[in-house]
């Protein structure tokens, strides 16, 4: 059954759900194809893109931590914290499709580190949280935007562009929540 | 031809605020004081790759015998999966020569307290 058959992508997802009894989005499922499959297309350099994965993982798993440390930080307004709950949702996300992914690739995905270091001296309101956030998230586009390239497996690569644009929407909302201009310009570096 | 030598005179002197607009782009992986999933960036020149105390870093890096200069920063910057082989830091690069100078402009003036 091909998307293209629907009346609508949502129809389609809809319906794919509801036969395949996934809860999982298409980037999701495209990283979890079968390890001889991701295999095959990486034409044996699974190990490179394990790698790059797993710096992803890295930096995924710090989101959840910073995401966390803002929400305990009392200094966020309740819908603020709903949004926060909501960002750092995404993140545990990614970062469990990437350990998997990592996995089948025959990696071993980094765990989360005990601690992290973060700035908390210099968070004093829900401004400041705020824009430590949209730096992150700010960081963590330029950073998938620098791995999307390097990816032997094409398929890789679309997955890490799709979290891509979920971490520049957190980026844009962030903003917008500043009362800065949400989109500053055409294009991200 | 003296427009080309000014044009490369700035560019290796850099301009460190821009400098800073560029940094953002390190900001998903590294802070200045501080270790993240890359370390931390005060004090960077003039230190030798895979250096700092509490770091974990990938053994490429710990083994490239890099200092870090104006001159190894533009060729890590420019390329540092093909620079450093096996470098955990998994991106493309800074591809603009102004903005290699700028970002290395204003990491020079980073200092740790």
């Amino acid at each position: 059954m091909s998307f293209f058959a629907f009346s609508s992508p949502l129809v389609a997802r809809r319906a794919f759900l509801g036969k395949s009894g996934l809860a999982l989005s298409g980037t999701a499922i495209a990283l979890l194809a079968g390890r001889d499959v991701l295999a095959a297309k990486a034409g044996g350099s699974t190990a490179a893109d394990a790698g790059i994965l797993n710096t992803a993982l890295a930096a995924e798993l710090e989101a959840v931590a910073a995401y966390q440390v803002g929400a305990e930080s009392g200094l966020l307004e309740k819908p603020v914290l709903a949004l926060a709950g909501q960002f750092q949702g995404h993140h545990r996300e990614h970062a469990d499709v990437l350990a998997k992914t990592i996995r089948q690739l025959g990696g071993k995905p980094v765990d989360a580190k005990q601690k992290y270091d973060f700035p908390t001296r210099g968070l004093k309101n829900q401004a400041d949280v705020l824009r430590f956030a949209a730096s992150l998230e700010k960081g963590a586009v330029s950073a998938y935007l620098g791995a999307v390239p390097l990816f032997r497996n094409r398929d890789l690569s679309k997955a890490a562009a799709s979290i891509l644009g979920d971490e520049a929407m957190h980026w844009a909302v962030l903003r917008n929540a500043l009362g800065e201009n949400p989109v500053p310009s055409a294009f991200v570096s | 031809m003296l427009e080309g030598a000014v044009l490369l005179a700035a560019l290796a002197l850099g301009d460190a605020r821009a400098g800073e607009e560029v940094y953002s782009r390190c900001l998903g992986c590294h802070a200045l004081d501080y270790d993240r999933t890359g370390p931390k960036h005060c004090g960077l020149l003039g230190r030798r790759a895979g250096s700092v105390p509490g770091y974990e870093y990938s053994p490429a890096m710990k083994r490239s015998g890099i200092v870090w200069s104006e001159k190894t920063l533009e060729r890590f910057l420019a390329d540092p999966v093909n620079t450093v082989p096996g470098t955990t830091m998994t991106y493309a690069g800074v591809p603009d020569p102004a903005d290699r100078s700028n970002l290395i402009a204003y990491l020079k003036k980073q200092r740790c307290e």
